[in-house]
């Protein structure tokens, strides 16, 4: 079936030529880091994590949000999710590609990695991480590809895929706790150490995995001429409102915690991030544009009117993206480091070499993402007409 | 038998047997000669004895495993002293104990592993005394 | 049983991993046994622990116990705070001892830089993170780095709740003063603390920061109730770094 992603029209080549070219920027870029050092980003000793990071924290969410269709689908017959099931299983695989390249570009001694398998340490996140990615990965390539072939000739999918797909789903849910527990378990980052932390991940992965879901539906129906029928669609956006509903909720559970109980530890991080702290205040123009941009998605989700609007609800989805983009990715990751153990704040603004490399790899993503839709489209066109 | 796109396949087969012996005519047909290694250090000229902690032969063969033990000892078992098969006590240093003798590294250790094409990763991080002189 | 093109493939695949049997199974098979020995003069306890006294104030400007440390642990010197390494050196009271400041603490302690290091914590969160025991716990007490086996994953600096460690962005060998040859460097792309001069202890001599300020600071085994430690811990109030976070920090400052 691969075979269907070497034939496209002018769009389509002019399309992955692009992404090729990006991608070997960002390559290019990766070779001086592997030679001078992570020093290349602007990364400190005080803020160790980063936009690399912050990328597989948000990307986690994407790949995670695939269950959202698979569990009315499969576990519930929901028919109306059956022609965008493929496409959530296909945008896990190309989220989960991008989070493990995000890990590997973002460690010191990447030849070292296979050092996790050799010296297994469970009691280190990091350790399940690496497998709970691993097997998502593996399940929804298997799962995806597998009911793809046999759709495509008209048999029955086999009988073993039936119990990978029910584990998929806890599977899924299991990505994103254990990638919370990364930040949820250190002692010494009040910012992270909160309960909810897993909670809130799961909830703006629900926001953000379907919104770019919908988006994507719309790209395709415009520059694939695949069309989505209007009530998955619609289906996706009430998911996407609950899910906005409730991470926004949980944000101001945070908020209320910290500020009413007045523990400095706790309140100096939120100050940072909406008011700055100390006279540093680089976070706050941009805290501020992602709750602007979820009070706009909201606005517009919660009236039914406006979200049948699909060019409203486009809107809504971009905004529900980049705001979650904004608060889960750099805003999540970095103001853990802020204040430092020792009071110090350290501001971080990415490098150019290192925003270049990150697109490099969203590329690669996106490439991945390309080609696996090409095949499903072009089976389901197949299929169908 | 028919042979589908013969003309292709043959060119790509000679194309590929080229290459393939290209070590050979690109050198003219000699053999590279074996590295000639200096132990003709000072600290090994004062030696009474002159013999490695352990026989020539074993070290050739084992030094890399060896060092691979020495590493495990003093950096996770936190023992520095390593009884050789004569009896002999070293301390387990690469720094300290190996290049204490084989000063040379760039005429000792460097010879066979340019040869071999091994690039071990020791010294970006442990110190050759030599290099520090000048 | 037809001979087709995916038998052809499973037969193969068979044989592949039947050859290749032997190499794993004669890598799995047992070496000699190397013998290997504790040094005679090496200083041992059951739990290494430091006394820091703040009641007697550093001179100004005095770096003795850094300039020791860092100088014989090639502890590079990059000029800047993004790539700053360092593994002891001093803080104000307030970013120390967050939870202790309150306006009217007489003493002048408050003026007092602090001197801050690795506490070689008994419950240390950065062991527990690190995802190839490239830090671990040893039986005395000591957190030690093996940066052979670190892939420079940063887990264990976000663990750490005192700030004790530092990444090596870049190649750090250019920008030490001057390489002390019997201590290795690090590389890039590796994470590096204090070692409580574990290398010192195993030939009998006190840690470089200990040795070159007696009189602020005292080091020992503090399951030994005559230990200088024990003695100091006896007669003085001492407070420690964070306590509620249960760490245990092993180091310890008088008030």
């Amino acid at each position: 079936m691969l075979e269907k992603a070497l034939s496209g029209g002018r769009k389509y080549w002019a399309w992955v030529t692009f992404l090729v070219v990006v991608i070997g920027v960002g390559f290019s870029f990766y070779l001086r880091q592997l030679d001078y050092g992570l020093g290349i980003t602007g990364m400190s000793r005080n803020v160790t994590w980063a936009l690399y990071i912050a990328q597989f924290t948000f990307l986690v969410g994407v790949a995670a949000s695939a269950v959202m269709l698979v569990l009315p689908y499969y576990l519930h017959n929901y028919k109306a999710f059956g022609r965008v099931t493929i496409l959530g299983e296909f945008l896990a695989v190309s989220a989960v590609l991008m989070c493990l390249t995000f890990i590997i570009v973002d460690l010191g001694q990447p030849a070292r990695a296979f050092n996790i398998l050799i010296y297994p340490t469970p009691s280190s996140i990091l350790f399940w991480d690496m497998i709970v990615l691993n097997g998502y990965l593996l399940l929804n390539i298997l799962i995806g590809w597998t009911v793809l072939s046999s759709e495509r000739k008209s048999i029955p999918p086999p009988g073993w895929v039936k119990p990978l797909i029910y584990i998929s789903i806890p599977w899924a849910i299991s990505i994103h706790t254990v990638t919370a527990f990364i930040y949820a378990g250190l002692p010494g980052r009040s910012f992270w150490l909160t309960a909810i932390m897993a909670p809130r991940f799961l909830a703006s992965a629900f926001a953000s995995g379907p919104a770019l879901l919908i988006l994507l539906c719309l790209i395709l129906r415009k520059f694939a001429r695949f069309h989505t029928e209007k009530e998955p669609i619609q289906t996706l956006a009430k998911i996407v409102t609950y899910s906005l509903v409730i991470s926004i909720f949980f944000v101001v559970m945070e908020i209320f915690t910290v500020f009413y109980s007045q523990v400095p530890e706790h309140m100096q991080s939120f100050k940072y991030l909406f008011v700055g702290l100390h006279g540093h205040y680089a976070m706050v123009p941009w805290m501020w544009s992602a709750v602007v941009l979820a009070g706009i998605a909201l606005v517009i989700l919660i009236n039914p009117r406006t979200r049948k609007n699909e060019t409203l609800l486009a809107i809504s989805c971009a905004a529900v993206f980049i705001s979650l983009w904004i608060e889960k990715g750099l805003g999540l990751v970095v103001t853990g480091f802020i204040p430092s153990p020792l009071e110090k704040i350290t501001e971080y603004s990415p490098t150019g070499p290192e925003i270049l490399i990150t697109v490099g790899v969203w590329a690669m993503g996106l490439l991945v993402l390309t080609i696996l839709y090409k095949v499903a489209l072009s089976v389901k066109v197949e299929m169908e007409g | 038998m028919k042979i589908y796109d013969a003309g292709k396949v043959f060119t790509g087969l000679a194309l590929f047997i080229v290459f393939l012996t290209a070590p050979i005519w690109l050198s003219g047909g000699k053999s590279a000669s074996p590295p000639e290694i200096r132990v003709d250090t000072p600290v090994i000229q004062r030696l009474v004895e002159k013999r490695c902690i352990e026989p020539t032969a074993y070290m050739k063969a084992n030094h890399m495993e060896l060092l691979d033990t020495w590493r495990q000892a003093v950096v996770r078992e936190g023992e520095p002293l390593y009884v050789a098969s004569d009896g002999k006590k070293y301390r387990m240093s690469l720094s300290g104990t190996c290049l204490h003798c084989h000063s040379n590294k760039d005429q000792f250790c460097d010879r066979c592993h340019n040869y071999e094409g091994v690039k071990p990763a020791c010294w970006s991080c442990h110190v050759v005394p030599q290099e520090l002189k000048g | 049983m037809k001979s087709t093109r995916r038998t052809f493939l499973k037969i193969a695949g068979l044989s592949l991993l039947g050859i290749g049997t032997k190499p794993v199974l004669d890598a799995f098979a047992a070496g000699e046994e190397a013998k290997i020995i504790k040094a005679p003069e090496a200083l041992k306890a059951k739990r290494w622990a430091m006394v820091i006294n703040l009641k007697k104030k550093c001179p100004e400007e005095c770096r003795d116990c850094v300039e020791a440390c860092h100088t014989i642990h090639n502890v590079p010197e990059f000029g800047n705070s993004k790539d700053e390494i360092k593994w002891i050196w001093n803080e104000p009271y307030g970013d120390v001892f967050p939870d202790q400041e309150n306006k009217y603490i007489g003493g002048g302690i408050q003026e007092r830089p602090v001197i801050v290091l690795c506490n070689h914590c008994d419950n240390p969160p950065c062991v527990r993170v690190c995802p190839t025991k490239a830090t671990f716990k040893r039986a005395d007490g000591i957190v030690m780095m093996d940066y052979h086996r670190c892939i420079g994953c940063r887990f264990c600096v976000a663990g750490c709740p005192f700030g004790a460690r530092s990444m090596n962005f870049r190649d750090p060998r250019t920008f030490i003063r001057k390489i002390t040859p019997n201590f290795s460097t690090r590389t890039k792309g590796v994470v590096e603390k204090c070692n409580f001069c574990e290398e010192r202890l195993a030939v009998g001599l006190l840690p470089a920061c200990v040795e070159a300020c007696r009189e602020r600071m005292a080091f020992g085994d503090l399951t030994d109730p005559g230990s200088e430690v024990r003695k100091l811990l006896e007669a003085n109030f001492t407070i420690r770094r964070k306590p509620h976070l249960g760490t245990q920090p092993q180091v310890y400052y008088i008030v």
